[in-house]
């Protein structure tokens, strides 16, 4: 993946997020606190969300400049995204919901996509449920797999597990590992939490307040305060 | 009851239903065009979209009737090019309750709509469906019980409807007479006991409707 937010303003509610960032990681990692403008770095790059000024480049194809005019509408980027909440259409069964995005040939029998998909993150048995009925930690991995069945070419990961308590963190980790491991598909994961960020990225970018603070490897900027639990270096 | 106040409770029904389904694609555009954008000039269209809530129904009524006349500019208009006539006529009975109960299918849709997560919407988007899939597939199916219930509502109001209606299409039996003109019309001839049976079968059907209209909300809800 190679990522490039250039030049990016966005006036928030309280300051103004600035970015001038390339991401280059399989799994980059957005870290900060709550408020931080994380949420907006993801809208940013989805085009759920215009900037003042901006950048943004995905492995060569540009999908917004705002100098030139330039701005690729969100359902031609062919960047998955999944809230914090899953966001799962609550009307529709969790079949629909994954073919909602899915092109007509991974949604057949057999070895496809579909079931692919669905064996690795063993929702195979929530099919036919509504996402009323679901748990969190199911409803996640849905939401997952929903976009992963568009065949995005980023994934945009925005707090899967804060919505989660820690017995459920712990489940739902493994599989996020094995949509990086099996898939390949490059993601940006937004996060607070350093655990997270040492189990699953190999890239972080760290903001507070809408500016970047630090950006470098996990190894780089985290350490071990009372194991296992890891802690940014010299704090924020 | 006699034929002829099966005659006025069909055509009262028949025209409401009309002009509820008339409403409904512009009120919905206009529901939706109001909860989700921006545009100048927005607060003066939802004034105008509730005036008729607030303005006496006679009042909408003349105004209908300057508009709709053969010497009005749209009754003009349309008698001119097309020989279609809507004052005194069944179509102005339609117009008439129609425009009295477009506001309440508006205001209802527009919360219903206002009532959608639009993070669902944005999600949509990315998994590459077009504004016209999100829409009919998310949007309206979210929205769509406030939308119903809203028509409901609309419905039962066409059903009671009377200034505007006078005005526009007169109080002329068998051609432009609703219930409730007819009701009015029995009792300045001191037939009582007709107007009280118009009058059972119109708080009937209103009671039904609301019914239905509440239910529809409370199922939402629930939802």
């Amino acid at each position: 993946m190679k990522l490039r937010l250039h030049n990016v303003r966005l006036p928030l509610a309280h300051f103004a997020l600035e970015l001038d960032v390339e991401f280059t990681g399989q799994v980059a990692a957005v870290f900060g606190p709550s408020g931080a403008g994380k949420t907006s770095i993801l809208d940013l790059i989805a085009g759920l969300r215009r900037a003042q000024s901006a950048r943004i480049e995905l492995d060569g194809e540009m999908l917004t400049d705002t100098a030139h005019g330039v701005f690729v509408p969100t359902r031609q980027r062919g960047i998955g995204y999944v809230p914090q909440d899953g966001a799962l259409f609550p009307h529709l069964s969790v079949r629909h919901n994954l073919e909602y995005g899915a092109p007509r040939y991974a949604v057949g029998g057999g070895q496809s996509q579909f079931g692919h998909v669905v064996d690795v993150l063993e929702i195979g048995e929530l099919v036919n449920r509504r996402p009323q009925s679901l748990s969190g930690g199911e409803k996640q991995r849905v939401a997952l797999a929903r976009a992963l069945l568009s065949s995005p070419r980023l994934l945009l990961l925005d707090e899967p597990l804060a919505a989660l308590d820690q017995p459920l963190k712990l489940k739902i980790m493994p599989y996020l590992q094995r949509v990086r491991d099996e898939f390949r598909v490059p993601m940006i994961y937004v996060t607070h939490n350093a655990n997270e960020v040492m189990g699953l990225c190999d890239e972080v970018l760290v903001i507070e307040q809408g500016r970047q603070i630090r950006h470098g490897t996990p190894r780089d900027l985290f350490t071990v305060s009372d194991e296992p639990q890891f802690v940014l270096k010299n704090g924020l | 009851m006699s034929p002829e106040e099966l005659q006025i409770v069909w055509f009262t029904a028949r025209v409401a239903a009309l002009s509820t389904v008339l409403i409904l694609p512009v009120g919905v555009a206009v529901a939706w065009l109001l909860a989700r954008r921006d545009w100048r000039g927005k607060s003066v269209i939802e004034t105008l979209v509730a005036l008729p809530l607030v303005m006496p129904p006679v009042a909408t009524g003349l105004l209908l009737l300057k508009l709709l006349g053969r010497r009005g500019p749209l009754g003009g208009f349309l008698h001119e090019h097309f020989d279609c006539d809507i004052v005194f006529t069944w179509r102005g009975v339609v117009v008439a309750v129609a425009a009295m109960s477009f506001p309440l299918l508006v205001r209802a849709a527009r919360i219903a709509f206002q009532e959608v997560n639009p993070r669902l919407e944005q999600i949509a988007s990315t998994l590459g469906a077009s504004f016209g899939r999100v829409f009919f597939t998310i949007t309206l199916p979210l929205a769509a019980r406030g939308i119903v219930a809203g028509a409901l509502l609309a419905f039962s109001r066409a059903l009671g409807e009377f200034g505007a209606t006078i005005l526009v299409a007169g109080n002329i039996p068998g051609k432009t007479q609703t219930i409730s003109l007819s009701i009015y019309s029995l009792v300045q001839l001191g037939h009582d006991a007709a107007a009280f049976r118009l009058l059972i079968v119109s708080v009937a059907i209103a009671f039904v409707v609301v019914w239905c209209s509440e239910l529809f909300y409370r199922r939402r809800d629930r939802a």
